[in-house]
């Protein structure tokens, strides 16, 4: 099963070399790692998306906080949580596409970003789920570049975590 | 200790005061370019004693060694680039074991780091898989606080080697030097106590027992846990087993004892470990070598109850129903006081099953051989000496016979490479042990094959006297893999012949030793005797043994742990 984990980590060299080698080390999956500091400045917060049985789930998280330098874990779909990713995609839009794209992009309520007299940049915020979508939703040919962030993700409600 | 407070000291003065603050005996090291200012430091002082060794595989054995036989946290120096990576293994063979130690390297000025200097190697990125943490200091500023903390983080918690990598300016520069008294890490909290209601809930299902189990592994050595193990498995009468980590925590010789379980374990303790209702396992991590495969082992039903101090030990292999994390002495000494005065379990018909295994007799072998047994060699060694010696080994059949054979009966007597399989590691951890206990019997148990790993070390025991007691069993073969191409792949014996072999007494004698070589079963015992009579010596004993002899019992790799092949001949 797909698992979104949220750690909190000393902002020291090496700490995401450690956590990434880790996953590699003991054979976990990593689908996406996104990572960067946060309102302390002493500390990062990065977010993991795996897949594995509830067993690897838990051994993962038991190995994370076995690493000095973490701080917290907490995995994410434990609980109502909310996900987003972003992604700038870079599609064709000369003279007989700009109509349709523009209007591809407002659907999924994504926004151009930059225009060349035949690209759109559009940037584009959701789930990993709805960015899957708007790419499958596009003509294969017209898509030149794509580059995504990757999931971050917090709690719902009062559900927090914090040192 | 006396401070000296608001004193500017250069980086290589505070890493030598830092070693005096924690109370450091012995370093063991061997210079180079990057290191330089440090050995300058060594040089000018005398409370910490510095051991030169002839390779720094031999350093880190040798500190893990002395941390083994001692409780003491092991340290050791080397310089950058090759010096790292030769530790490496040594370093590694200290982690998968958990042993507290204290790795110092030197690096290349922060200047040139990432410039492909000379002898420069990333140390923190190469080590980073085989260490419990590691730093680079970037700041004299930080060099103190974190060599206190380097201290800290290997001894505490689940212990293992912490490494420090110091570049050369950093050891030139200078700063007020304090030692900090304490240590606190937000991010490192390990726990002491267990949880009071799973504790209570052991207890509960040890009480109802009708055929309990005691297992226990090298955490209990680690933990210094040996005694309240004994009392809680004398009180209630309960059998217990050890790995080959543990061997030590519960005497050898006692009628409870059922021996280490295992891949080379008696039939006993496996069938024990298959058969019980009731399985307390401490300090202890189900591994392959252990419980063979996991699901054989689950075949049949039974509760679990795991103690250890690192969560990630529990359920990796084997799913538990109690899980108790904490340090197992403060656990065992909550669990005694809930049985208050218990008497011994009523347990008769599971002992008398456990008797009935016992019966089998599975380590026998033939007496009556006009050939050197290897097992023979043991025996006679664990008698001579009293079962008195601290006992090193490398890896191989040698290993798992001194393992069957001599019957220790204090922990942290019994120094292996367990995790890891290190072939080399017993001369130098041998050197760390008889310096960490002047004047205590130590013997290496070793195979013509691994000493030859680490042999360069003879000239270190030259140099500090150290009168260790070398058991080569030398069948002139990798005896362990010829065992399984033996088993598995049809006898082709392919490479594990060692042909070329050294005349080790000469060798021996070359590097100013004596050496003895035993070739007749009826010259054993009066050569072992002869050899531990002489106490200031280092003696290199080559006993010629039958080469086609096997360890037995044995589980097959990926079998379950009551597939045991038994020895058939007798």
């Amino acid at each position: 099963m797909r698992h979104i984990i949220s750690i909190l980590v000393e902002n020291e060299a090496g700490a995401l070399s450690r956590i990434s080698n880790m996953f590699s080390a003991r054979g976990y999956n990593i689908e996406s790692l996104t990572v960067a500091p946060t309102e302390d400045a002493s500390m990062s917060r990065m977010t993991v998306v795996t897949v594995g049985s509830e067993d690897v789930i838990e051994q993962i998280t038991k190995q994370l906080n076995k690493l000095v330098e973490v701080v917290k874990v907490v995995d994410l779909s434990e609980a109502e949580h909310i996900e987003r990713e972003m992604m700038l995609i870079k599609v064709r839009a000369g003279a007989k596409e700009r109509e349709d794209m523009k209007r591809m992009a407002d659907i999924f309520r994504g926004r151009i970003i930059d225009v060349s007299d035949n690209t759109y940049t559009i940037e584009l915020t959701g789930d990993g789920r709805k960015l899957d979508a708007f790419i499958q939703a596009l003509d294969q040919g017209a898509i030149i570049e794509t580059v995504r962030t990757g999931a971050s993700g917090i709690g719902r409600g009062n559900r927090v975590l914090r040192v | 200790m006396d401070r000296i407070k608001g004193v500017e000291l250069s980086g290589a003065q505070i890493v030598v005061r830092c070693l005096q603050e924690e109370g450091v005996e012995y370093v063991f090291g061997y210079p180079g370019g990057a290191v330089l200012f440090i050995y300058d430091e060594l040089f000018k002082q005398d409370k910490v004693r510095h051991v030169l060794v002839r390779h720094e595989q031999g350093a880190a054995h040798a500190a893990d060694g002395y941390s083994r036989s001692s409780r003491k946290v092991g340290v050791c120096l080397v310089t950058s680039g090759p010096g790292v990576t030769n530790a490496v293994t040594g370093i590694a063979t200290a982690y998968m074991d958990s042993i507290p130690m204290v790795v110092l390297t030197g690096q290349v000025p922060t200047h040139a780091i990432g410039q492909d200097a000379f002898q420069e190697c990333d140390a923190v990125g190469s080590t980073r898989p085989c260490v419990k943490h590691n730093f680079l200091v970037k700041d004299v500023k930080d060099l103190a606080a974190t060599i206190k903390k380097a201290f800290y983080l290997a001894q505490s918690g689940r212990p293992g080697p912490v490494l420090v990598d110091i570049p050369k300016d950093i050891t030139t520069q200078s700063c007020e030097f304090q030692y900090p008294e304490t240590v606190a890490l937000r991010s490192y909290n390990p726990v002491k106590k267990g949880h009071a209601g799973q504790i209570k809930k052991a207890v509960q299902l040890l009480l109802e027992a009708q055929r309990p189990m005691v297992y226990t592994g090298g955490g209990v050595v680690l933990s210094n846990a040996a005694p309240q193990l004994r009392a809680l498995v004398q009180q209630l009468g309960l059998p217990c087993t050890n790995t080959l980590m543990g061997l030590g925590a519960y005497p050898g010789n006692d009628r409870q004892f059922l021996g280490m379980l295992g891949m080379h374990g008696t039939y006993q303790a496996n069938m024990a470990m298959q058969h019980c209702d009731v399985l307390l396992a401490i300090g202890a991590r189900f591994d392959d070598r252990v419980i063979g495969n996991p699901e054989h082992f689950a075949q049949n039903p039974r509760k679990i109850v795991h103690i250890d101090i690192d969560p990630s030990s529990i359920s990796k292999r084997v799913k538990v129903d109690v899980p108790i994390v904490g340090n197992i002495p403060d656990v065992l000494d909550d669990v005694l006081k809930l049985l208050q005065d218990r008497k011994p379990l009523d347990i008769q018909p599971w002992w008398k099953q456990i008797e009935a295994w016992r019966s089998r007799d599975c380590l026998r072998f033939d007496r009556a051989s006009k050939i050197i047994k290897p097992q023979y060699v043991l025996e006679k060694l664990y008698e001579v000496t009293g079962g008195e010696a601290i006992v090193t080994s490398d890896v191989g059949q040698h290993q798992m016979w001194a393992a069957q054979f001599y019957k220790f009966s204090e922990p942290r007597r019994w120094i292996n490479s367990g995790g890891l399989g290190t072939m080399g590691f017993g001369l130098p951890a041998a050197m760390g042990a008889q310096l960490a206990n002047p004047g205590a019997t130590v013997a290496c148990v070793t195979g013509e094959s691994s000493i030859q790993m680490c042999l360069q070390e003879l000239s270190t025991c030259k140099q500090y006297r150290l009168p260790i007691k070398i058991v080569n069993l030398n069948n002139k073969y990798m005896g362990m893999v010829r065992q399984w191409q033996q088993f598995f792949h049809g006898n082709r014996y392919s490479e594990s012949y060692m042909d070329a072999l050294p005349d080790f007494v000469k060798l021996a004698e070359g590097y100013g030793h004596r050496g003895v070589l035993i070739d007749k079963p009826a010259d054993v015992e009066p050569a072992l005797r002869e050899a531990f009579a002489r106490k200031d010596e280092l003696v290199f004993m080559d006993f010629l043994t039958d080469q086609t002899e096997n360890v037995y019992p044995m589980i097959p790799g990926g079998k379950g742990i009551t597939e045991m092949i038994l020895s058939e001949e007798l």
